[in-house]
């Protein structure tokens, strides 16, 4: 399959089972809520080091705000709900606490409900406030600039977490270009975040190592500097890779988010040096999501207006 | 389906406890079994249809026409439905409501709201003293629900108040707020003296500083968030307290009798 020239693979990436979780951050405006939210989605790039995967889903205006400020939807993500909570209290309690102006709120619906700020009321030492409002309870904490206001629980709901594509291209400015498209476009889709720096990883790994500590290393098979010393997966005009990982709500937005990120790298085109489009997996056994690239990029469904 | 409809048919000497005729009790009766639903009438029990003309099928709409004020206990722990009154109502109107409306166009006397556990009385009126206030006896008022009072509102509104929403756009008399555990009570009247009288958490809610008695300190002038979240909540209320829109407000904390974490909110 080629698109514009550029090759994708007939491979697919794997994808697992993740507890997620929605909160919505806001401020007196919007550059307090990103400080609050950036804070807090900070040191969030994968569950291997930080705990959980976070990231800012999108800007919400004053009237999509429950408290009518402006603010930003942030989205959470782990292997389990035990670590979400804890490390979803850590962070409300370091980032959104302390960030002046700040306020949270639970930003979805779920079963399960997980504490948001039910145990941040106790640095009120007393003097924090319970409210209910139209059955949801919130918490006021006297803080030294005002009130910090919390509602008490936010929803947890099963997610889906390491979708993924790989950029080849001739150079490395060229395959950065390619990912920031593809940021660009994939940032409007709802319900997914990609997790790392810009949205961006270029140290992708395989499972294993040489090393006995090391769980997992360097995926030499797409290092360009090693194509004379491994099985390499990379022809001779391919000088850089760098992939996109996307945590998403369902499925369908992993599928979504997959399409129109690779749809927005391949536009760039051969042209200007995107050679090939792949994706990271382990032989499909460790993780019960597939998503075929040549599956998606067939999806008429997924191009929305365009299709 | 037409309402079922109780229609007072002489005046009152004795109380009437009307506790039985609710939608949820009265739901799967046809006419005759709740034209011959007993009802204590001071301390004798009679028929309903003795007092009330009784016309209309659905059981989920009732209305007390003609209604007085020695009616009482009209919508007792209702879980369902909808009634509206015509006419004055006795005490304990919306005692220990659970769900659903209460509607009355008239005036209550003491105890409406007793001990409301949940659901919307609307007062088109006055009503007595202890405005969703406890049994006697109880520890513990209202304890969820909204009530909304368009006239005034006697002494000892919300005595003990647990938790809930009392909207009063009159006046109300004095001792407001007494004992109260939390919840929220607005005024947009004046109210008398001894207000949060022994308050030991909760929110009242006023349009002008009241006379405080010695155990209820200012806390200065603020603008409040929650303020935003609590009005966004009265949005859909019918009362004039859904216009509300600002968050700058005078703080007093108190009863420090009892605690002082219950708060007087002055709206500036």
């Amino acid at each position: 399959m080629i698109i514009n020239g550029v090759q994708i693979d007939d491979t697919f990436a794997e994808a697992f089972n993740m507890r997620g979780t929605r909160v919505i951050i806001t401020a007196q405006n919007h550059k307090w809520a990103y400080n609050a939210a950036n804070a807090m989605t900070g040191f969030a790039t994968s569950v291997i080091g930080c705990g959980v995967e976070a990231g800012i889903e999108r800007e919400l205006t004053p009237d999509e705000t429950p408290d009518g400020r402006p603010g930003v939807a942030v989205l959470m993500f782990a292997m389990g709900s035990s670590v979400l909570m804890k490390q979803l209290e850590n962070r409300m309690g370091q980032t959104i606490l302390t960030c002046p102006t700040a306020a949270a709120f639970s930003g979805i619906e779920g079963n399960e409900r997980i504490n948001l700020g039910k145990n941040l009321r106790f640095f009120g030492d007393g003097f924090q406030i319970s409210k209910q409002f139209d059955g949801k309870r919130y918490w006021r904490v006297p803080v030294m600039d005002g009130e910090f206001i919390t509602e008490e629980t936010t929803g947890m709901v099963r997610a889906v977490g390491g979708g993924n594509f790989l950029v080849l291209a001739s150079s490395q400015p060229q395959a950065l270009a390619a990912c920031e498209a593809a940021i660009e476009a994939m940032k409007k889709i709802p319900n997914v975040i990609m997790p790392f720096p810009g949205g961006v990883v270029r140290s992708g790994s395989k499972v294993g190592s040489k090393y006995k500590a090391l769980f997992a290393s360097t995926n030499d098979a797409f290092c360009p500097t090693l194509k004379g010393l491994t099985k390499t997966q990379l022809s001779p005009d391919v000088e850089s890779v760098m992939e996109i990982v996307i945590d998403g709500l369902t499925e369908a937005d992993i599928r979504k988010a997959t399409f129109v990120g690779i749809e927005a790298a391949c536009k760039i085109g051969s042209a200007n040096g995107i050679k090939r489009i792949s994706a990271g997996n382990y032989g499909g056994k460790l993780g019960p999501f597939h998503f075929h690239l040549h599956d998606i990029m067939n999806d008429k469904t997924l191009g929305g207006e365009k299709a | 389906m037409s309402a079922l409809t109780f229609s007072l048919k002489q005046e009152l000497i004795q109380k009437l406890d009307v506790s039985p005729i609710t939608p949820d009790k009265l739901s799967d009766k046809n006419i005759g079994e709740i034209s011959a639903t007993p009802l204590w009438y001071g301390k004798q029990q009679l028929r309903a249809d003795n007092f009330f003309l009784i016309s209309g099928l659905d059981t989920q709409n009732i209305v007390f026409d003609n209604c007085s004020a020695k009616v009482d206990y009209i919508g007792n722990g209702m879980k369902t439905g909808r009634i509206i009154v015509n006419g004055n109502a006795g005490a304990f109107l919306a005692f220990q409501l659970q769900k659903g409306e209460v509607t009355l166009n008239g005036n209550a006397a003491d105890f409406a709201a007793c001990a409301m556990a949940g659901g919307l009385l609307l007062v088109n009126g006055n009503v007595g003293d202890y405005l969703g206030g406890a049994l006697v006896g109880d520890r513990k008022g209202m304890r969820g629900g909204t009530v909304i009072v368009k006239g005034n509102a006697g002494e000892r509104t919300g005595d003990q108040m647990r938790r809930g929403l009392i909207l009063i756009e009159g006046n109300v008399g004095s001792y407001c707020g007494s004992r109260m555990l939390a919840g929220t009570i607005g005024v947009l009247g004046d109210v008398d003296e001894y207000i949060g009288y022994g308050m030991k958490r909760g929110t009242l809610l006023l349009t002008k500083t009241p006379k405080l008695h010695a155990t209820i300190q200012d806390c200065g002038t603020h603008t409040l968030p929650f303020l935003s979240l609590m009005f966004k909540s009265f949005r859909n209320l019918p009362s004039k307290f859904s216009k509300i829109n600002q968050n700058r407000v005078q703080r007093f904390a108190g009863d420090v009798g009892n605690d002082g974490k219950g708060e007087i909110l002055v709206l500036q």
